[in-house]
């Protein structure tokens, strides 16, 4: 199947590429880039005037919560989440029951992706095993079915001992570990920021420096193994500082943001408790959201990425303390760097494209994927001036958990290709 | 400004004090003297009433009876519908039980105030007797109650209200008859003038 | 009218709203000092304690409060409602509420639990203590015991002594003394402090002795051990020789200053024996003032319209 894209804005900072274009797909890759491409017998032309055609977008760190916990989401529907924000890409964090940590559980995932056809799903490995921070999970294995990358996410590994191995072992690979950085000693019973936040709602405080403590640690431990560290889900102002640092010194260092972490803070969360406001680490102070905001878009923090956690109603729908923890975060991942960041100017389309999908697969080491003759058809379509609704029923996702539900925000993906298919269409999932 | 002024003005003070004077006479008649007696004004007005009664009977039998004040807030069968906006404090500063007790109301209309009193009353004690006396039977009963002593009969009908308006908290003893209409309009041009405060 | 529908907290009240919980509350302060403690306010109207967690003091006296208002009662406690086998809190609600209760009572081991009460059933709630967040009533009644002493609130220089991050007395009773135009100092180890005093606009020290001289109402907080997690002060020994109200630091406040403590007291601990009993304590007429308080606030919230059940 051929597709002819007409008159789109091409943005792919890796090519310095900034300009209205036509890109001819077919098959699985890019046949043509140039103006006035003719479409070939049978091609589809798709009329891209006003939108913007980068290279496939890539959310890093989703939780698909498969095998074990279906109820809440499947490989299947969280593809169908994924394709639905403009995503070609996601990779998988191991904490699912069993805790993925054998070449097994990776394969596994990739099967199952590959049924759902959707996007790439690129599992991430535990670095331990059952994530329990005690011994080392066959990395080695994982790496040769097919795992990305290594992280015991959903909690820092408490021991630096345990995580100097850690790295030290994925140093040989030329892996990235990625990095919760918790320390649970300082973070215990933590449900909110501490601070105003657990002051004024009367709840433990989680906080800044549990993070900021872990985030040193590791950055050390990555000066003494020479192992690339990716630290997960950046919410400090300080944390910010510590990577800024690191890079500066030269070491392998990057790190990500959420958009949660972005565009809310603990003031968000009122004296009606809404549990969708209850992420790990917490939601923290405007101060903090600044910051983050200041160095997502100035290039110091790498990537975008969602945390996507769905939980069922039943895990949400009860006392803030005792519900679970995240957001799910792919479909409004994109309209929300669009509506907050791009459209008021603070960020370029250069930069959303560096951080939501060039900077992700160079820390991931996949492929590179460009907008150029010859490279994979992994193709984002995004109409800035699109709004979308943020209503259960826009939510793919199998849990309707999510933070920025009764949002209105301008711009969002209306196709997506993965090695050629047409995955979203028009803005619906295509299967 | 438009001038509020009530339909009638069916007894004056002078009416008023004759009034009292010969419910005071009536009570210590029908008591046989003023022993063992206590008076109970019904918050607000029915206290200044009580009192004004305790003192004509002690000009009679030189001797004043107690009185006490019961606000009957707790005990209305429309709390469900609203409640008072401000309770006063309800002091009986006498025995309840063994004695005959003169409930003192300004107006008797349909009779739920005397039912609340008398409730609220019991919850202090067993007293001997309870009579009533009211400044005003406006008649339109919707219990079996009646009054003991009555300073006037004023028929009325629904759209009237009959206020009596006393020193303590009007600045002059009256009791008038008001188109009920008219005296919400009163109402609402005095709380205005009063600096909006509802 | 009180400007809410329900009382989950004391930040959402105005201070004409805590005036007339505490006039109301004087009245029933003299209901309950008749003869026969009772009046029919509340005549047929049905009420849930509904304590999800153990509460043998708060409890017996909203009991008490309900009965004195001629309501239907009826308790239910953590140990006894399916909430512990695995039913969720809103099935719990949703189904006590289809049996058209009016009121719920909460008390709640988890911060929120009354805002969800509310999210579930139409029946007015009232906050019996969530977790370390607020218990309004407690607050209100020692606002009652302390202008019942005073005379007024504004102006009073409160101590507020203890552990403090641990507590939902603290959540309620200070912002309470702010709106009512009290000066708050809070007074504890670090270990007890909370992490943002400013959003409460106190100030925080650990130097009981310095402040107690100015001070007109020393407030001892209970050191809830049951809920300390873990040890953030060493013992209770050296707890009561830092920060316990002993004699000698009775005798720093000032002759007319009082003494208050939401009960139960750790005699020994946070409070000492000649204190606790001494001329200075108030803590017995808190606890009477426990009963009338919570008859006013159940009173205000269920009368009239308020509750938006037709009559």
């Amino acid at each position: 199947m051929a597709f002819l894209l007409r008159g789109a804005h091409v943005v792919d900072p890796q090519l310095g590429c900034d300009q209205v274009l036509d890109v001819l797909v077919d098959g699985k890759s890019i046949a043509a880039v140039g103006e006035g491409l003719q479409a070939p017998e049978g091609a589809e032309v798709i009329e891209a005037a006003g939108k913007y055609l980068v290279p496939g977008l890539v959310d890093m760190h989703v939780h698909f919560r498969d095998p074990g916990f279906e109820y809440k989401e499947t490989i299947y529907t969280g593809a169908r989440a994924a394709t639905k924000g403009g995503f070609s890409d996601v990779a998988t964090m191991p904490n699912t029951s069993p805790v993925t940590d054998t070449g097994t559980g990776i394969r596994y995932q990739i099967d199952r992706a590959r049924h759902a056809n959707l996007v790439y799903v690129h599992p991430i490995g535990a670095l331990t095993k059952g994530e329990k921070g005690e011994e080392l999970a066959e990395i080695g294995d994982m790496l040769v079915e097919g795992a990305c990358a290594f992280s015991d996410d959903g909690h820092g590994v408490q021991s630096a001992g345990m995580m100097r191995t850690c790295m030290a072992y994925v140093s040989q690979f030329g892996r990235a570990v990625l990095a919760h950085c918790e320390v649970e000693s300082l973070t215990n019973h933590g449900v909110v920021n501490e601070g105003r936040a657990s002051t004024r709602l009367g709840m433990f405080g989680w906080p800044a420096l549990g993070e900021e403590l872990e985030i040193q640690r590791d950055i050390d431990l990555a000066r003494l193994t020479g192992c690339e560290l990716h630290v997960c889900h950046i919410s400090t102002a300080r944390g910010l500082e510590l990577v800024r640092a690191a890079k500066a010194e030269g070491l392998p260092v990057t790190c990500e943001v959420t958009p949660h972490h972005l565009f809310l803070t603990e003031e968000n969360i009122t004296e009606s408790y809404n549990t969708n406001l209850k992420m790990n680490p917490p939601l923290r102070t405007a101060a903090d959201a600044a910051a983050l905001r200041e160095g997502v878009c100035d290039g110091s923090i790498d990537c975008v990425v969602t945390d996507h956690a769905p939980h069922a109603a039943h895990e949400k729908e009860c006392e803030f303390e005792i519900a679970s923890f995240g957001t799910v975060g792919l479909e409004c991942s994109l309209p929300l760097m669009l509506n907050n960041l791009v459209r008021k100017g603070h960020m370029s389309w250069q930069t959303l494209v560096e951080v939501m999908a060039v900077n992700p697969r160079r820390v991931l080491h996949l492929e590179p994927v460009r907008v150029e003759a010859g490279s994979a058809a992994n193709l984002t379509l995004i109409d800035p001036e699109r709004q979308v609704k943020v209503t259960p029923d826009f939510i793919e996702s199998k849990s309707k958990n999510c933070a920025f539900l009764g949002m209105t925000l301008t711009g969002c993906a209306t196709d997506v290709f993965v090695e050629g298919k047409h995955t979203l269409v028009d803005g619906e999932v295509a299967w | 400004m438009e001038e509020f002024k009530p339909k009638a003005v069916v007894m004056d003070d002078k009416a008023m004090r004759r009034a009292l004077t010969r419910i005071a006479h009536e009570i210590v008649e029908h008591n046989e003297g003023a022993e063992h007696m206590g008076l109970v004004g019904v918050v607000r007005r029915g206290v200044p009433l009580a009192n004004i009664l305790a003192c004509e009977i002690e000009e009679i039998e030189g001797i004043k009876p107690p009185v006490g004040r019961l606000d009957i807030s707790f005990y209305r069968d429309d709390v469900m519908r609203q409640i008072s906006p401000v309770l006063h404090a309800t002091d009986i500063p006498f025995e309840v039980e063994g004695t005959n007790i003169i409930l003192v109301d300004d107006v008797l209309y349909t009779g739920r105030t005397v039912r609340s009193a008398l409730d609220a009353l019991m919850d202090f004690g067993r007293p001997r007797t309870v009579q009533l006396a009211v400044m005003v039977d406006r008649g339109h009963r919707e219990l079996p109650i009646r009054a003991d002593y009555v300073g006037k009969n004023v028929p009325s009908s629904h759209e009237e209200s009959v206020r009596v308006k006393m020193a303590d908290f009007d600045g002059y003893d009256a009791v008038e008859i008001w188109d009920v209409e008219c005296e919400r309009a009163a109402k609402a041009a005095a709380r205005q003038k009063a600096g909006g405060r509802d | 009218m009180l400007s809410v529908r329900n009382l989950i907290d004391t930040t959402s009240l105005t201070a004409d709203d805590i005036t007339q919980i505490l006039d109301t509350a004087r009245s029933f302060a003299e209901v309950n000092s008749r003869a026969i403690k009772k009046v029919p306010a509340l005549r047929g109207r049905t009420i849930v304690n509904l304590f999800l967690e153990p509460s043998t003091r708060t409890r017996s006296s909203f009991e008490l409060a309900e009965k004195r208002l001629s309501a239907d009662s009826l308790n239910m406690s953590g140990s006894t409602s399916s909430v512990v086998k695995g039913e969720s809190l809103a099935d719990t609600i949703q189904t006590i509420a289809a049996m058209n209760v009016d009121m719920f009572v909460c008390r709640a081991r988890l911060a929120g639990t009354p805002y969800l009460i509310t999210q579930n059933t139409d029946a007015v709630v009232v906050n019996a203590g969530d977790g370390k967040h607020q218990h309004p009533t407690q607050a209100l009644l020692d606002l009652f015991t302390i202008r019942e002493n005073f005379g007024h609130l504004d102006g009073l220089k409160v101590a507020i002594v203890g552990d403090l991050d641990h507590s939902r007395v603290v959540g309620s009773l200070a912002p309470a003394l702010k709106t009512m135009g009290a000066d708050v100092t809070f007074v504890g180890p670090p270990t007890f402090q909370v992490s943002d005093p400013s959003w409460y606009g106190v100030t925080q020290t650990a130097d009981l002795d310095s402040v107690l001289p100015e001070m007109d109402v020393v407030y001892m907080l209970r050191v809830q051990l049951e809920r300390m997690e873990g040890a953030v002060i060493p013992s209770k020994r050296e707890y009561n020789r830092l920060y316990g109200l002993d004699e000698r630091r009775a005798s720093l406040m000032k002759p007319e200053a009082i003494v208050c403590h939401p009960g139960p007291m750790n005699r020994g601990m946070e409070i000492n024996t000649e204190v606790a009993d001494g001329p200075r304590a108030r803590i017995l007429d808190q606890v009477n003032a426990g009963v009338a308080v919570r008859m006013a606030a159940m009173y205000l919230l269920l009368g009239g319209e308020n509750n938006g059940i037709s009559a």
